[in-house]
This record gives C-alpha cells, structure tokens and sequence, in this order.
C-alpha cells in the first residue's frame, strides 16, 4: 500500500513519517515513534485506554487515522510531566490516593483527566465520575482515581491561587 | 549518629514496613507511560503473527489454501496444523490433563478457535494476510449445552474415541470428561432425608471472563547462534511457562529464558498457556526473527480463559429451628471443547469443596461433572482460587433459599451455623482444615455498621409503599460471609503438570545496606515491589525503599508457581518473610563476634542486635551488612544472602462480611446501589492501602459479573459478547462507591500471619450483589433467578411475578 507523508506535533516537538492511509493513530505512535505510553485496550473506542490529547480534545487515538491528524497537536501521558521532568499534579495524586494498580488504563485516565480539569477546572465527583466514563480500568474499581481527580483539582486550584 | 537518638517507633516507621500504607514505587514510572508491557517490545526485524480464526463452533476442516495469501505483501509464512505435526506441535498438553489443538487439526470445535498463524512484517500486513486465507469448513451439529451434551450422539472429540478413562477417571459418555466426588454421599442422603427442612435449588454461576485491560501476548525470539529462546509475554507463571516450553518443544530449559515483564492485570486470564505462544515460538524458529503475537480484545474474549459456567443443583437441609444438617451438590460443569481448566492436578474441579463456606456443616457431598461443549476452552480462576468463586455463591445462595423455607432472617441463620472462633483449626466435611477464623466477630461488627436492623425496618416500609402504588421502587439487602481457600498450596497436594505449588524468594544485601530481592511469583497490579519489601523491611531492619524488587525474569528469579488464586502472599510473601529470617540468624551471629558476646546474648531490636541489658551496645543491620563483606569472621562465609523455597503446610482462609443496599425499579429493571459495605479479614495486614484498592477492584469486577456481565453464545455456538459493547465493564459512571472496613484474624501456619486479599471481593462481592436483588423480590416468592441480573432480566422478574400491573 502506497504511504503517505505525515507531519505532526506530539509531545511538542515536531515529527515526521510515512504512513499507509489507514495506519492508526495510535499505531503510529507506539510504533512509528516509540511513543508507548497509550495504550492498546480494545481498538473499538470502549476502552479510553489509548486515549491522548488532540488540539486541546481527549480523542481515542484507535479510532483516528494518523491521516487525520496530519498538522495536529498531540499531547500524550509522556507530556504531562512537569518541565524539570518531575510528575505533574495529576500524576502525583494519581501515586499518592493510589489511582492506579496494573497501570495499563493510567496513560489514558490521565490523559483525559488532564483534559476534563482544563474544561471544568472545579469538578464535583459526579461530574468526575461522567467525565472520565470512556475510560475503563479493571483494577481499581474507579474509586482512587475520582479521588486523585479531586484532589489535583484541589492542588491545582490553589496553586493558582497562590501565583495570582 | 542520627538514629541513636530515634526511638525504637520511629525507627520502625522510618522503614515502612508492614502496617505501612507505603506508596506504591511501581507508579513513578506507570503514572507517566513509563511501564514497559508486552506490546511495548520492539527489537529489530521483529515479526507480526495473527490468527485466522473459525466462524464456526463446530465443523470439519475441509481444506486450508494459503497461496493467496501468501501473495500478500509482507506476508512470510502461513502456519497450519500441517506444519505443526512434524514438530508434534498440532497439539498441546492443557493444564487439566487434557490436549487441545493449536491449530484446527480437522476440524474446529469452538468459535473463533485457531486454524491459521499469518506471519508478516508488520500488524497491517497479518490481518491482510488473515483475510487472504481460504477454509473450507464443513458444518456440524452444534452442541451448546452442557445437558444436551451428556446425552446426545455427537460426538466432539473423536481424538478422544474409545477412552473411557480420561486424566480424572472414567468417562460415562463421549463428551464427558471426568466425575469428581468429595464428602460422604450416603450419610448426606441420610441426613437429607431424615431433615425437618430440606431447600432445594439449581444455582447457575454464568460463563464470563477476566477480562484484564491488556490482552495476552508475547514476543518470541531465537537466537539461531546461541540457540537461545527469550519469551517475553503476559504470563502469570513464568517458570512454569519455561517448564511447558521446553517440555512441549523439546528445548532445553536452560536454553529458555521467559520473561514477564510490566503485565496489565491478569485475574486468572493470563495463566494458561495458549496457541499464541507455541505458534509464535515456531514462528520464530522458522523465520529467524522475533515474532511479537498480541490478541485483540475479540480474540481475547473469543479464545482465551473464560471463567465459571457453573450448573449447581443443590441440597441443604436443617432443623426447624435452622441448625444446618447436611449440604448435597451436584455441579454440571461446562468446559467447553477441550478440558483447559487451571486448576492444581489432583483438583479437576478447583476447590469447589470449599463450598461449605463459613458453616459447620456436618454432612456434605459434592459431585461434579466435566462436560465438552462447542465453547472456548479455559475455567480458569477469574479473580479467584480454583472455583472458590462457584462455591461461595452457590452457599451464599443456598443460605438465602433455606432462609425463606424457614422463614426466617437470612443473617439470623447465618450467624446461628457459623463455624465457632473456638472450633478452628475446623475440619470441614468436604475435607479442608479451616486455619482460623472470628466470623461472629465480623458479622456482628458488619450488621452494626450499616445499621442492619434499621434497614429491615426501611425495607418493611418500602414494601408497604410499593403495595399502596407510592413508589415503583423495592429495596434488597444482600448479605454474605464467605470464607476463601487460598495459596495453593502444599506440595503434598498441590501440583501443576507435576509442579508442586512452593513459591520463593532471595534476597541479597549489598555491602552498603540496601538489597535486593526476586520472587517466583509476578505482579500484575498488586504492587509486589512496594509489598514485598516492606515485609523484608520489617523482618531485617532495612527501609523498604531501599530494597529492589524483582520478579518475572526465568534466568534471575529462583523457581515459583506464579501468581494467581491469591498465592503470592500466603506462599511467596512466607517465603520472603522466611528468606529475611535466615538473613536474620546470620546477622545475629555477625553482630555477636562484633559485639564480642555469644550469639545469644543479643536480641533483635527493629533495626539491630543489641546486647541485651545495654541498650548501648548494639550493631545495625546496616553495619552488619558491611561487616559481612569486609571482615573474617571465623565460622561464616562471607557475604549475606538468603533463598527460601516455601512449601506452605495448609492454604489460608481469609473471610469478610458484606452487605449491599440496593434499589431497584421495577418497572424499568434498573438497580442503584445505595450502599455496599466490605469487611474483610485477611489476617496480618501488609499495606492497608493496597488492601482497600484490591477490595475496590475485586468488588467492582463482582459489580460487573452480578449484573450484567457475561460470555453467551446462541444455539449456533455464536459468540453474542465478543467486544467490549456487548461484554458489560463498569464504568466510572456506574460503578458504585464502596465502604471498606476489616477484622485480623492472622493465620497461625503463615510465618507472618497474612492470607492474602487480592480475590475476596470477587469471591464476596458476587453472592452479596445477587442477593440484593433476589431479596428485593423475597416478598413476591422469588427464590432463585440466574445472573446476570441485567435490566432486562430483571425487569422480567419484575413481569413475571405480575408486578407491572
Ligand atoms: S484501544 Fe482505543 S478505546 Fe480501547
Ligand atoms: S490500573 Fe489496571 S486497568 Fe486500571
């Protein structure tokens, strides 16, 4: 099959490849690029667990054609992390209301928790719960997550508060 | 010195041991895509396999024609059975005793079972080449259930022909695979029929799956110049991999190096060994390159290790007052085409004989049949050791049925049969040595915690409403105590092909006092690296956070079954805590020349010898770490290190009480859980944080196979459930909140007095959502409905008892 040329920003540096047209985002990453925090759950858009960050949505990465995001900006869990390369809020609140067990789903639950607190910076725990329910996890039953979830919006919150 | 000055508490806090609610080391690299899992591998040329898969669950395998296929660009090799059998690799030995094909020899006897292994450069190129691949099948009878199976003419395993004895004793029929009795037939009969009460009910514990977020998988590699296999995938059991390998291949086990690494959740799906494996190793061989195999979440729940599918007909018989007098079973278990069952050996049937739960019940019998049916193959212990899962639900609901024969409050006659505190160690009728237990103790702390008697009084109300048309909504309170079998378990017994069941662990300290420690068993999500070490650091005196834990890699890590059926702290944490010991004596013998008195004159002190009766004089383990590499101390090697291979003398029970509260609307089939309350005992407590995540997770995968999840098939054998639209997982959103809460009763034979958690809330959590809802429709007559109670289901109750007016 004939490849196409892709360009792309990931992790904020920019990238370039060839791709058959059909090649998956996802794919792309892992294997093209060595991105290998998203993860490969379902690749029918039930998991969440490739889920990574394009142009400011949280998008199943199993379920867009790297064709699509030629041009695009994508952000994955790699890219959370603080610029000193020390763990960002999210992360340490994940580690420390142990959010995460096997640690397959957590690229993802991150990565969309990343995105749920930019558009809704004060969640209630329902609004939690709703906001990540395209993620699964098998492990934790959800419950430490919402809680790491809450508690970065806490952290956050403050921390902006304190800089303003 | 610093810790001179520290007080013996805040120098057994500094090490984070056991009690600690240590955070987890694993998550610094998992919280930022750090892990490294299967799929993750990459190396050089690496190859792609996928499978062509059967569209039926029953048919002859007319023709395979690869030419196509082989035309595909980047397509290297087609593998059939054909070119299997040279290598006596069509067929492979199953952890039950049986032998299942891997690939289709003839014929296939299951959906979605593997008939060809497309190799090519990449996974675009597999799938093309799969889609290349022409069968010609020729359709059969289909035979889905297990009771049909038993009697009809056709026959699913002619391999099988003529045998009347399989690996568990006779066969009574082609597609029987074997019949496991336990306990006193006669006297049980006796007593049933001498009974005031005797309840009798079918109890079905539907086919499901584990499951786990990441798929099975591997990536096979041999070296053709060293003649060196690495197989790196999904295991749960590495070195038992290795064995199986080299057994079944004929490498020699020295020249395989199997290698799990970082696993994404497991729950008994990742235990067995499967056609991925053997076709990718061949694969390799073949063509010289590693061969990487992943599943698909389709292939996943297609093919590999479904769980339960369990037909319990029982009988429980009491006194009128409820004292139980005798439990009768008889299991139809359905196995699907081929016997894969993970269970230990002699055990065909798992630990159901654990189905007494946490009665003193005098007579008991259990029978259980093996049936071959056109499903996937597997039985494997979801969450669960060995089919404890079955045979807790079964009691939990028997309990539940003789409670409405007599009338009488459920949890009243659960703590009236309760096995007595004073009774352990308990003999069981059905043949197990109960190590402790405080059932009482937790019921009642259970009960009062969600204020039990209030919520009968609520309930009354409810129904009072719901009989005047004020609400369309019932209440049930589901209860349950369950008692577990787990850490399998000693060698006397226990065994997998011939392996006996020990697990291990050693431990090196490094001259400058920290360590490092590998385990025969592998995390899936546990946390063993933030565990394990935190029993190390309390045994030796050195903080957790500086021993380095290893598990996983065959060439590094002694020996160990693996872990699954909560094994890894019963067996492998005893071993942990038994190696640190050895470490121990020898570090008291070190201290003592350094302190110049007899060994016995210094006693341990968290983190040191001390002299006794002088606080002053002491050696920390720290120093005596490096005086064992720098000093000659007549009568000792040097160095200090220590391996302990754990053979456990009895499994370990551990046991909890749960209550559910659940809501339910009769006229859609939709249920709120409003409340669900976990006591859990599992003995000595390691990491209370870990403990409460576990029982999170556990009780939201028994969330999921309570109500709505399952693997059904039609009559055609068509797999119904095969992707994640139609397989029920949880989400956040439904997903109810859990109130956690425990009781310690340690375990007398474990060196530290743990008993494992991991599948407790699996084991309870199932029963107390099933019997929330049964409860709800006691007042209507209901007895016993099969799960999973979806809406439809039950909203079918509802309509079947006439409620929708
Ligand atoms: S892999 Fe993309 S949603 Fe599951
Ligand atoms: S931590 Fe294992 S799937 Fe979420």
């Amino acid at each position: 099959m004939s490849k196409m040329h892709v360009k792309l920003t990931v992790n904020g540096t920019a990238v370039e490849g060839l791709a058959e047209p059909r090649t998956l985002l996802i794919h792309f990453l892992r294997e093209s690029l060595g991105v290998t925090g998203p993860h490969v759950g379902c690749e029918t858009s039930h998991c969440g667990a490739c889920t990574v960050d394009m142009d400011g949505r949280s998008v199943k990465s199993c379920t867009v054609f790297v064709a699509q995001a030629q041009g695009a900006d994508v952000t994955t869990v790699e890219g959370l992390v603080n610029a000193d390369g020390s763990l960002s809020v999210l992360q340490e609140m994940f580690r420390e209301h142990h959010g995460l067990q096997c640690g397959f789903c957590t690229p993802g639950m991150i990565t969309r928790a990343h995105r749920l607190l930019q558009e809704n910076p004060t969640p209630t725990e329902e609004e939690v719960r709703f906001g990540m329910a395209g993620n699964l996890c098998r492990c934790t039953g959800y419950q430490n997550i919402v809680k790491a979830i809450l508690a970065a919006a806490d952290v956050m919150n403050a921390q902006k508060e304190a800089a303003e | 010195m610093k810790d001179e000055v520290q007080s013996p508490e805040e120098r057994s806090a500094g090490l984070k041991g056991m009690g600690c609610s240590r955070k987890r080391v694993e998550d610094v690299r998992f919280t930022q895509g750090k892990g490294n899992y299967v799929d993750d591998i990459k190396s050089d040329g690496m190859l792609f396999g996928d499978f062509v898969r059967s569209p039926y669950a029953h048919a002859k395998v007319v023709s395979i024609n690869t030419a196509e296929a082989l035309k595909v660009p980047g397509v290297l090799a087609v593998l059939t059975a054909k070119d299997l059998e040279p290598l006596g690799l069509h067929w492979m030995p199953t952890l039950a005793g049986d032998k299942q094909m891997v690939l289709a020899d003839g014929k296939v006897l299951f959906q979605g079972q593997e008939v060809a292994f497309v190799v090519a450069t990449d996974r675009y190129a597999a799938a093309d080449g799969v889609e290349a691949v022409e069968v010609e099948y020729e359709e059969l009878p289909v035979l889905t259930d297990p009771f049909e199976a038993l009697k009809s003419d056709v026959v699913l395993r002619e391999d099988l022909a003529g045998q009347s004895e399989g690996a568990h004793g006779p066969r009574k029929h082609h597609n029987h695979i074997f019949t496991w009795e336990q306990g006193d037939k006669d006297a049980t009969e006796a007593v049933m029929a001498e009974a005031d009460v005797v309840a009798e009910e079918m109890v079905y514990y539907h086919r499901t799956h584990p499951c786990p977020l990441e798929t099975c998988g591997c990536v096979a590699s041999m070296d053709k110049v060293t003649g060196k296999l690495t197989l790196y995938g999904t295991f749960q059991a590495p070195h038992a991999i290795r064995t199986v390998v080299s057994l079944i291949s004929g490498i020699a086990e020295h020249n395989i190096r199997v290698i799990s690494p970082d696993i994404g959740g497991g729950f008994g799906n990742k235990v067995g060994a499967y056609s991925g494996y053997v076709c990718s190793v061949v694969a390799s061989i073949v063509t010289g390159k590693p061969v990487k195999w992943v599943e698909d979440r389709m292939d996943n729940l297609m093919s590999t290790a479904f769980a339960r599918d369990y037909w319990m007909q029982g009988k429980i018989s009491a006194t009128k007052e409820g004292k139980i007098t005798g439990l009768w079973c008889h299991t139809t278990a359905d196995h699907g085409g081929f016997d894969a069952c993970a269970d230990p050996t002699k055990f065909p049937a798992g630990f159901m004989n654990i189905c007494t739960g946490s009665y003193d019940i005098p007579s008991a019998y259990l029978a259980v049949d093996g049936v071959y049916t056109n499903k996937a193959p597997g039985g494997v212990a979801y969450r669960c050791s060995f089919r404890v899962t079955e045979a807790a639900y079964f009691i939990e609901r028997m309990i539940e049925v003789l409670a409405i024969k007599l009338n009488m409050d459920a949890a009243e006659l659960r703590r009236i049969n309760f096995i007595r505190k004073d009774q352990f160690p308990y003999q069981s009728a059905l043949g197990w040595e109960y190590d402790s237990g405080d059932y009482h103790t937790a019921w009642d702390k259970a009960l009062a915690a969600v204020g039990y008697d209030d919520l009968r009084r609520e309930q009354a109300q409810r129904l009072e409403d719901f009989k005047a048309g004020k609400t369309r909504k019932l209440m049930g309170i589901g209860l349950t105590h369950f008692t577990e079998i787990v850490g399998a378990g000693p060698v006397k017994n226990c065994d997998i092909l011939g392996l006996g069941m020990f697990d291990s662990c050693e431990i090196r300290i490094h001259p400058t006092g920290s360590a490092i420690a590998r385990l025969g068993t592998i995390s899936q999500g546990q946390g063993h690296a933030t565990t394990f070490a935190q029993i190390i650091a309390s045994e030796i005196g050195l903080p957790a956070d500086d021993i380095t834990l290893e598990e996983g890699d065959t060439d590094t890590a002694p020996y160990g079954l693996g872990t699954y059926g909560s094994r890894s702290t019963p067996v492998a944490g005893a071993a942990t805590a038994m190696a640190a010991r050895k470490i121990r004596a020898k570090a008291q013998m070190i201290a003592a020349y350094l302190l110049e008195v007899h060994d016995g004159d210094v006693e341990w002190d968290v983190d040191r010898f001390v002299v006794k009766g002088d606080e002053s004089r002491f050696k920390t383990m720290k120093e005596i770490a490096f005086a064992s590499y720098n000093q000659a101390i007549p009568g000792l090697e040097p160095g200090l290190e220590a391996v302990s291979y754990y053979d456990p003398p009895n499994m370990t029970y551990p046991f909890g009480a749960y209550i559910c509260v659940m809501e339910i609307d009769v006229d859609t089939g939709e249920h709120e859980v409003r409340q669900f309350y976990a006591l859990d005992d599992c003995g000595t407590r390691i990491n209370p944080m870990i403990i409460e995540g576990q029982v999170h997770g556990g009780a939201t995968e028994g969330y999921a196979i309570a109500m709505g999840q399952e693997i059904a098939y039609d009559d055609m054998g068509n797999h119904k459930t095969a992707t994640l639209m139609d397989f029920f997982l949880p989400t956040s959103w439904e997903t109810p909140t859990y109130q956690t809460d425990h009781t310690v009763t340690p375990s007398p034979h474990h060196p530290i007095g743990a008993k494992g958690v991991g599948e407790s809330p699996n084991v309870g959590s199932v029963p107390c959502f099933s019997n929330a809802v049964h409860d709800a429709f006691r007042p209507f007559g209901l007895t016993q409905s099969h799960m999973p109670h979806d809406h439809w289901r039950v909203w079918k109750i509802a309509r079947d008892m006439g409620l929708h007016g």
